[in-house]
Order: C-alpha cells, then structure tokens, then sequence
C-alpha cells in the first residue's frame, strides 16, 4: 500500500484528494436531502441514515475481517455510496431492504472487486438495480409527498406516463401529471433525493465550480436527452412527453450530476466523457420511451459503466508532439 | 487391435454402424415409453379439465373429449367439453399467449352461459415470484378478491387489469403477465362464444351464432387490447 | 490407476464447474431450485457414465476422422433415451427440466471427457470417471441451486425456511447465477489454495 512513488520533476501538488471530492459530494447533496426531508418527513431521514451507517459499518468489516487490510473507510467514499444509495430507494422502503442494499452496493458491487478505485460498475447504481429486480413490489411503492393520509403512495410522473401513454391516454388528457412547477420544487412521487429538481441542480452546480466534476458528462447526458425527447416531441406532442419534462423528471438529474460522474466508472478523457454522456442519455431515453421500464438512468448508467474501459481505449488523449497521419 | 485407420470406407462403415445401432436403440426405446408419456399427457389435461369445470377439490368422474380446434387470428384454440352422467357441465379451452414470456398456456372452464368456472396454468416460464404467481393469483378469493376471475363473465365484465381502465387488480408488477393473461381468457370467451365450433370454422369469427342470449348480448365487448 | 482415486478426482480436485469451469449453460440455466440442480447434475451423470462406458469401448474401432461425429452420434443417443424415460417416468422434474435435457448433448463435460479421459483408459476406468465427474457436477449443480434458491425464495429443497418475502428474487433471476457462483467459485479456490 505505501509503497513511495518517485516521478520526475517538477513536481506540483494539488490539494485535491478523495477525501475533499468525497465530502464536496455530501454538501452537494444536502439540498436534495433537505427538500426530501420536507415532502418525506423523517422517514426519508431514517433511510439515509441506515443506508450511510450500513454502508460504512459493512465496508469496515470487509477489510478488517476478510480481506485484512488498512481500512479506508474514512475516505468518505462509503458513506457517499450509502448517501447516493439512499436517494435511489423510495422513502418507505423497509429498512432491512436498505442493509441488503448497502451489503450488495459495498459487499458485491465495491469490495469484490478490490475496494475504491478497483469498482468496475457504481456500486450505489449496483445496489440499487439489485433491490429493483429483487424486490419490485416495494422498490415501487412511492410515497406521496406531503400527503394527508399517512403511509399513501402512488406513482411517479414517470411512472404515470408510461401507463397512460400504454393505454393510448393523450398526455394533456393524463390527470395528476405534475407541472413543471412541482417538478422543480419536488413535490412528486419518487425515490427520495430525485424530487427536487432545484435542488439538484443547485448541488450540480456547486459540484461544477468547485471543480469536483467536469461539465462533459453532465451536459452531454442532458443534451442528448433535449435532443432525443425534442424529436420525439416534435414528431407527436400527445405521445412523447417534452423534453423538459424528461430532463426534470425521474432519476436524470441525480445521475448525470452525481452518478453517472464517479471517477472510478467514468471515462478518463474529454472525449472519452462525451461519449460515454451521450450514451447515457440515448439509453435513457430508449428505455423510458420505448422500454418496459418507466425509468432507464440507472440501468444506462450501469451500462455504460461496463463499456467504460473500451471507452478508454479507444479515447485516448493526443500525445503532444504526435503527428498526424497522412 | 489396432486402431482402424482413416479411410473412406472405413469411415463410411463406422457411421453407418454406430448411427443404425443408435437408431434401433432409440426406436425400441420410442415403443416402451410411447405409452406411459401419453398417458401421462392425457392425465394431465384430464386432471386440467376437471379443476377448471368441477372445482379444484371436486371428486367425481368426468367424461373428457376433445370437440375442436379453432384458428382465429393465427391463434390456436382447442375446446373440449367435459361430461358427467351424459350431461353436459361446461366447455373448456385451451390457448398459448405471449406472456413475459412465451408460451403463456391457459385452461379456461366456461359454462353454458360463459360464466368463468376455473382456469388452470398449463404451461408457463413467467419470472418466479412475479409472473409465476398467474396460476394461483386470479383465483385467490380470500387475499385478493379484486383479482379473482372465477365466477366472472368476460362477456359481462371487463376483465382486463385495472390500470386499462378493467375490473381485474393486476399481479404486483408483473402487469405484463397479467395483461397477457386476461387476454387469454378474452380471446378464448370470443372464440368459444362467437364463432361456430360444432363446425370447426376456421375462418375469422363469424359475429353471431350466439350459444346463449346472453353471449348475444353482450358479444360487443371488445378484448381491450 | 486407483478407482477410488478417479472418483475423488472428479469430485474435488478437477470438479468440472468450479475448476475446470466446463457445461456453465446447465450450470447458470437450471440452477434455479436445489431440487432442479441436482435432477440436472443426475441426468448429466447418466449420460456421461453410459457414453464414457460406450465410448471407451468403441475406441479402437473408430477412425481418428470421424471421431467427433461418432462421439456426438452416441451422446445424443443416451440423452434422447434419457428424455424419454424422464418424460414417461419422472414428469414432475421432466417438466421444470425439459428444456434443458436435450442440452445435455453438447454440455462439455460429456464431450470433454471422451475425449481427455475415455479415449485413453479402459471401460471400467472410464465408468469410474464418469461417476466421479457426473457426482462433482451434481454436488456443484446442488450446492449452487441450494444457495440461489436459499437467498432467493427463502427455502431449500422447497422446504420453507424463512417467508419468500425476504428473498431476493434477483437470486433466482440470471444475474444471480453468475453472482452465486462466482463466490462460489471463490470460495473453493481459497480453500484449494489453503
């Protein structure tokens, strides 16, 4: 582990390290937090809480008591897969569902393949998708926001499209989708940190100036999407919602801020960034269009994860002093 | 001995040895258990029958016989009616719909007013623990009763799932099974009910020959694909 | 060579899945339940006692050109006898098996040990490969439909344990084939190593 490492010189050094763009994550994040501890109650609390707790307590154990080695656990990279994790389950969720999750996000999707750094897919993304193929009836049971009855739930936006435009239901005919209004603000069913549309973007944004995350992937995730859903929308406004909707609603903006940008899963170059973003975006929207599923950003994601080294191969940067073939 | 080398006729005589001693092999083993695996089939749809005419705990014989084969639509139906002491109890159809999977095959038990009596899952390779719930969940009066079908009458309810706008609570996410189900039973009350089947008609339903009034009636509701 | 030896080989030291990594179709398809691992390690077994047997037997009389063609011709013999005996006898497991029985024909393992076993010992040696292999084969198939079916429907040979509502049905899905086995895989090696 540390074994010293001896480069030419000069040598500069930044004061980034895992430990600054794992915490600049968390204060990223903790807008949406709060606006889903305002339409979820504490129920949401409860859930992040057991997700970060499980996740760093699981990751701790691994390394002390299998693999036996230095634990890194205060990195904050744990607790950033337990918080992002969290904001991928709905706010009800049983809390033993919640462990599972942290014990495959950490267990199968992180330490298996030898800890941070080593990971080839985004172990929260794994753990996620794992509770939705192994526990469909509860990963989609969304709670109302802010509902009178206690313990309501209902569907998402997302969710709502998809069976209406299913059962042939114009979009401007389809009761109870949300305004562009609710969507910004969160007052939407759906999993707990991807309500709030604001505050994503707010978190985004901090993300973007404190220079943890580069625009690349963000931008050409969304504009792939605006481009996408504007086609569709153009060619039949009753059938595919518009663009705007799609870029608000769903997990969209939670992954191409907070997800889709993990530097282990991510591309390495620019270009590289581009085109694994465009990807990311054209699943997307394939599957929420086209799909069996109402929501795809987990699953292009993950996808596109997996085709992150072939990425890298093939986008490479210029050397400098190269020169071009003739 | 030595190893037989390489050549054509060699060769030629090997294969044909080995493949004729295969062959007689197969054949009598064809002939032992031609009879066991018919009888077998036979029960099975037997046994089929007579869960989706007389209940699944009823007791009593039952005179099976295959009366038709319907072709609608590239689909396939085969009714059989089920006889007991020379009285006619109901008709039952049999069809395979593309599920979540394929080969979605559904037993369907009507009676003479094309009142659901029972159905029975013959076949089916849904996902375990989602889709694979169908042979039990449309029957299940005591948990869910807004799923059950038994009893109904899809010329008279509409028996599609709730999210279509129909009477029937879908399984938990697993609305394509479902949907694929309840299609099933539609297309089979629409082929037993307005096609001719004494005579085996093999074209596109012919609108009425009504077996009852209230078949006729009720022969517009549409199966709400 | 011993036989007992040739057995034991087959069981741990070269057990087809989780060391010689042959017939991962059955291996990862039919391992849903503990019950539909072990009728599929059985039916395996069969067929490769019955066409190590025969082919050890036949060795001398056929040609090295045709020897593939020969192999297969006899495999699939045993196989389709296999199905029907299953499908008149045992239809119960013929039917959550039936896909994967005609399968069996170009499982690996049947052709991988004519060829680097049967070939070269006598019928007797070659039977007791057979049993060795088919039993590794069905230990593994057991084990790994025990574990998904465990922490996937709560339950081992349809045995309730816990409620089905606390598995994880991505267990019994594909995903959770490779998932299992690699650990299981995993595990063997660190206890093969250790």
């Amino acid at each position: 582990m540390n074994t010293l490492t001896v480069a030419p010189s000069p040598h500069v050094h930044g004061d980034d390290s895992v430990k600054r763009n794992m915490y600049g994550v968390v204060i990223a994040l903790l807008p949406a937090l709060a606006a889903s501890v305002w339409f979820f109650g504490l129920g949401a609390l409860s859930v992040v809480l057991t997700s970060i707790v499980s996740c760093v307590l699981i990751e701790f154990l691994i390394q002390k008591f299998i693999l036996k080695v230095p634990t890194t656990v205060t990195d904050g990279s744990a607790a950033v897969t337990g918080l992002i994790l969290a904001f991928n389950l709905p706010a009800g969720l049983p809390l033993w569902i919640v462990v599972v999750g942290a014990l495959v996000a950490i267990g199968i999707g992180k330490m298996t393949f030898g800890g941070l750094g080593q990971n080839i897919a985004n172990p929260a993304i794994l753990g996620r998708v794992f509770l939705l193929v192994s526990f469909p009836a509860q990963m989609t049971s969304w709670p109302v926001p802010s509902s009178e009855v206690d313990g309501a739930t209902g569907a998402t936006p997302l969710g709502l499209l998809k069976e209406s435009v299913k059962s042939g239901t114009p979009i401007s005919e389809i009761a109870g989708l949300p305004s562009t209004q609710d969507l910004l603000l969160g007052s939407i069913g759906g999993s707990l940190g991807e309500i709030s549309a604001i505050c994503l973007i707010i978190g985004g944004i901090f993300l973007l100036c404190t220079k943890v995350i580069t625009w690349h992937i963000p931008v050409s995730i969304l504009a792939t999407v605006a481009v996408f859903g504007g086609l569709l929308y153009g060619v039949d406004p009753e059938t595919y919602a518009s663009p705007l909707f799609h870029i608000l609603s769903g997990g969209m903006l939670l992954g191409a801020f907070f997800m889709a940008t993990d530097y282990v899963t991510s591309p390495m170059s620019h270009s590289g960034m581009i085109v694994y973003g465009v990807g990311i975006g054209l699943i997307t929207m394939l599957i929420r269009t086209f799909g069996a599923y109402p929501e795809g950003m987990s699953f292009a994601i993950l996808i596109m994860n997996i085709v992150t080294p072939l990425i890298n191969t093939y986008c490479k940067p210029k050397r400098f002093g190269e020169v071009v073939k003739k | 001995m030595k190893k037989l080398e390489s050549t054509l006729p060699n060769m030629v005589i090997v294969l044909t040895g080995i493949a004729i001693i295969a062959a007689a092999l197969l054949g009598v083993m064809n002939e032992v258990t031609k009879d066991p695996i018919a009888a077998i089939e036979q029960q099975n749809l037997e046994n089929g029958i007579k869960k989706v005419i007389l209940g699944p705990d009823a007791e009593g014989a039952l005179s099976v016989s295959k009366i038709d084969t319907i072709n609608n639509d590239k689909q396939q139906f085969v009714v059989y009616t089920a006889e007991q002491n020379g009285k006619q109890l109901g008709r039952a159809v049999k069809t395979a719909v593309q599920g979540f999977s394929p080969d979605l095959t559904v037993l369907v038990g009507f009676d003479a007013e094309g009142n659901i009596l029972g159905y029975e899952v013959l076949k089916h390779s849904e996902t375990p623990g989602l889709g694979a719930q169908a042979p039990e969940w449309f029957k299940d009066e005591a948990n869910h009763p807004k799923s059950n079908v038994v009893g109904k009458n899809p010329g008279k309810s509409n028996l599609t799932v709730s999210k279509d706008g129909g009477e029937i609570d879908a399984i938990t996410a697993s609305t394509i099974t479902s949907r694929a189900f309840l299609k099933a039973i539609n297309l089979e009350y629409n082929a037993l009910f307005s096609s001719n089947v004494s005579t085996g008609a093999t074209s596109k339903a012919t609108p009425a020959v009504p077996e009852t009034p209230v078949a006729q009636e009720n022969d517009s509701t549409a199966v709400a694909e | 060579m011993n036989k007992f030896k040739i057995i034991l080989n087959g069981l741990v030291k070269e057990n087809p899945t989780f060391v010689l990594l042959l017939g991962m179709c059955p291996t990862l398809g039919t391992t849903t339940s503990a019950v539909n691992g072990l009728g599929m390690g059985l039916a395996t077994t069969f067929v490769l006692i019955c066409s190590n047997v025969v082919l050890s037997a036949i060795k001398r009389i056929v040609p090295d050109m045709v020897r593939i063609p020969s192999f297969i011709v006899v495999i699939a013999t045993f196989v389709t006898v296999l199905q029907m005996l299953m499908q008149a006898y045992l239809p119960s497991l013929y039917a959550s098996l039936g896909l994967f029985i005609p399968l069996i024909v170009v499982n690996c393992i049947v052709l991988g040990r004519a060829e680097a076993f049967a070939v070269k010992n006598t019928p007797l040696d070659s039977m007791f490969d057979g049993i060795g292999m088919g039993l590794g084969f069905t230990f593994a198939l057991t084990l790994l439909g025990a574990c998904r079916e465990l922490l996937g429907s709560g339950n081992i040979f349809g045995i309730d344990l816990w409620s089905s509502e606390y598995g994880a049905l991505a267990f019994v899905l594909a995903p959770g084939a490779f998932i299992v086995l690699g650990y299981l895989i995993a595990i063997v090696n660190k206890i093969r190593k250790a």
